[in-house]
């Protein structure tokens, strides 16, 4: 009985390491993807008002897949340092606007 | 262990003890008596303040001295005086009240203390090497940048080092609260002072790095050449204004919340009732923690930001009398229909409600942008800032003290010479204070070494200095309350108040390794619910074992010292680059403290079961 359960929960977490392991491939693949694509709106003539800010975006994405999938931070248990990391980010984003407003308006 | 047989030692070995320490009850008695002594040193900066505006046209000081006074003054009493008794409070309690054995990182709590420490005294030491620093202690450029003695680098170098100590204690105790709580104790479960720490050390996480950021400007500007704060290069003197009040604004709110836990868990305990709305608190304090960082331009109203800044920092600025008046009704609620005693710390608690809520009347007057034209730099602010910050936080610590002294030393202080420091310093605080708002509305800037006859300040200002002497006296006579309890008052019980939270289910003061067996938390004031069920102690939540023990370590100290003597060197470099050689030396003590730190394995050690239960917590 034991070592059934056992096995069971030897499945399961195998299970739950393959789908882990999917995401991160393809979290991956998509980062390269996205890298790519960043080298090549900046090679071609496309206008860099449409460049610059897609480029922030794809940014943005690949700290999300990086700080989500390979840092595990989509695991139970990481609720306590993605608020700091929010908060820190609110901070940030609060003084950026500040000086961009206010004193280099 | 070598802390156990810590009695009937040889004071050499007692300062050795102390040196080395990593056990967080030993460094709350070092913060308090550090920033004890600098309070006494801000409060005597104060006293000559308050003689050299005795009366008009004064020569008590010269104008530079009184300068210089002002910015120690400010300094002191924020960085080097409220801010470590505030620790001292947090490294007492916080661990006991989550039913931990230490904080999450003992050597980072030894090295935050140090780290302040000599901080603290690098910024001291201007008052013997040339001038100290006297560009307020806003240190607004240009009036920082191109003062003209070296006062501002050794603030520049004090604050840096000290900052980072500050920072370095918030981190711990973010850590332990996350992590370190007894089984049982949820969030929702903590004593309101442990909540309150929490909010803190969020705030000094996200505020500190903005004052590293603005101070290293500041110090290239002034050391190395750089042009962050030269209008006539292109720099923004308005830069260090925004910089300093984004971490200035969220530090008076790492001020006072600590001692709104305080006084939650006074009025709780000498009400004996459950604090009213606990949840309502909880919610208060998350509140201002989070509009503490909208509000800071309210500091700047007059730099000229513009209709629609002003505007919107008034409305945040206003909204933060809304939580805050929830936490006053709470406390008010919470004495209604309690079993009341006045004991002094109950006193400093009630004598802290009507304070706080003239400062917070006088804020909000403040946040209103267009009357702040008129109050801006008057002694309006003045009074405003004292009643909320001694009223507030001076208040809290005396009320913290009289309630955990036991719990930090083992002895009750006297309750009759407590109520005899308390009413001089109450008294004295509002003669010398409240007068302010009328100086400031008559006209009084702030900061003015001299006003002159014959403009109707003379009797305010006399007032107000005779107030100050009877703060003093109050002072005094604490003073002599904590000499006194300890010669001859008897050793305090386990829980002489009758108290609800988990340290007073503790001996006082609490063995090296605080509970032999962690707790068991069954709920909100954990031992109350104990109590009310005939029980004399805590459920344990784990059998009695083998306790892990960090081993005290004197590297922090060393680390502390590397960056004090490198002050120095950065401070002097300018005038010669000999200096330069102090900042090699101090640099190398440091990385090479760390590098031993990182390369020696330090495991601690095991405290054994058998000796737990032979020697009942006797070691």
């Amino acid at each position: 009985m034991e070592k059934d359960t056992n096995s069971t929960h030897n499945e399961f977490e195998k299970a739950e390491h393959k789908q882990e392991m999917q995401h991160q491939v393809i979290s991956f693949v998509m980062m390269i993807i996205f890298t790519i694509a960043a080298f090549a709106l900046v090679v071609s003539d496309i206008s860099k008002y449409f460049t610059i800010p897609i480029i922030l975006l794809l940014a943005v994405v690949q700290v999300v897949f990086q700080l989500y999938y390979f840092m595990h931070m989509k695991n139970k248990g990481h609720e306590m340092p993605a608020l700091m990391i929010y908060g820190g980010l609110a901070v940030a984003f609060m003084t950026i606007l500040t000086f961009t407003t206010i004193i280099w308006w | 262990m070598s802390t156990a047989v810590a009695q009937k030692k040889g004071f050499g070995a007692f300062m050795w003890d102390y040196l080395t320490t990593v056990d967080h009850k030993k460094i709350a008695h070092l913060y308090l008596v550090a920033g004890g002594l600098f309070f006494l040193l801000g409060g005597l900066e104060a006293m000559i303040i308050r003689i050299q505006l005795i009366k008009p046209d004064n020569e008590f000081i010269s104008a530079g001295l009184y300068n210089e006074m002002i910015t120690m003054h400010g300094t002191t009493m924020i960085f080097l005086a409220a801010m470590p008794l505030l620790f001292a409070l947090m490294n007492a309690v916080v661990p006991l009240q989550i039913g931990a054995r230490d904080v999450a990182f003992p050597f980072l709590n030894s090295l935050g203390f140090w780290l302040f420490f000599f901080g603290g005294v690098i910024l001291n030491c201007s008052w013997f090497m040339g001038g100290a620093p006297d560009a307020g202690w806003t240190a607004y450029a240009p009036l920082s940048t191109t003062s003209p003695s070296h006062g501002v680098d050794f603030y520049v170098m004090g604050l840096q080092i000290s900052g980072a100590g500050t920072l370095i204690g918030g981190i711990n105790f973010l850590v332990t609260i996350v992590n370190m709580r007894a089984p049982g104790m949820s969030y929702m479960r903590m004593p309101l002072f442990t909540w309150t720490i929490f909010v803190t050390s969020t705030l000094i996480l996200f505020a500190f790095p903005a004052l590293t950021v603005g101070l290293f400007l500041m110090m290239f500007d002034r050391m190395f050449g750089s042009v962050f704060f030269d209008v006539a290069a292109g720099g923004n003197v308005i830069i260090w204004e925004h910089l300093f009040w984004i971490f200035g604004h969220p530090e008076v709110y790492i001020l006072i919340l600590p001692v709104f836990g305080v006084f939650s868990e006074v009025f709780a305990t000498f009400s004996k009732k459950r604090l009213f709305g606990y949840s309502a608190m909880v919610f208060a304090t998350v509140l201002i923690g989070f509009l503490g960082f909208m509000v800071w331009a309210h500091h700047m109203f007059t730099t000229g930001m513009g209709p629609v800044a002003n505007s919107i920092f008034a409305v945040t600025t206003m909204a933060i009398a809304v939580p805050t008046g929830i936490k006053i009704f709470n406390w008010l609620f919470t004495m209604w229909g309690g079993a009341i005693r006045m004991t002094t710390a109950m006193l400093w608690s009630v004598a802290f409600i009507p304070t706080f809520t003239i400062g917070g009347m006088t804020g909000v007057m403040l946040a209103a942008a267009a009357a702040d034209y008129q109050y801006h730099d008057t002694y309006f602010v003045v009074a405003h800032f004292h009643y909320v910050i001694v009223g507030g936080v001076v208040f809290g610590i005396f009320a913290a003290l009289h309630y955990w002294w036991p719990k930090m030393f083992g002895k009750v202080l006297n309750e009759k010479l407590g109520k005899w420091a308390f009413w001089p310093f109450f008294i004295g605080f509002h003669l010398t204070f409240f007068i302010q708002h009328f100086l400031g509305l008559m006209g009084m800037p702030r900061r003015y070494w001299k006003f002159l006859d014959g403009q109707g300040l003379e009797t305010g200002n006399l007032i107000s200095t005779i107030g100050a002497f009877f703060m003093a006296l109050g002072v005094i006579i604490f003073v002599w309350n904590i000499i006194y309890t300890h010669m001859k008052e008897p050793k305090a019980s386990a829980d002489p108040f009758d108290g609800r939270t988990l340290e007073w289910s503790i001996p006082s003061p609490p063995p090296f390794y605080n509970f032999k067996q962690t707790p068991l938390v069954r709920g909100l004031d954990a031992l109350w619910i104990e109590k009310s069920e005939g029980k004399k102690a805590m459920t344990p939540a784990e059998p009695l074992g083998d306790i892990h023990m960090p081993y005290g370590s004197i590297i922090p100290f060393v680390m502390s010292l590397g960056l004090f003597i490198a002050g120095f060197g950065f401070i002097y470099q300018v005038d010669n680059p000999v200096w330069l050689s102090l900042v090699f030396i101090g640099m190398g003590i440091t990385l090479g403290s760390m590098f031993v730190r990182s390369v020696k394995d330090d495991l601690g050690y095991h405290i054994h079961k058998e000796d737990l239960e032979k020697g009942d917590g006797q070691l």
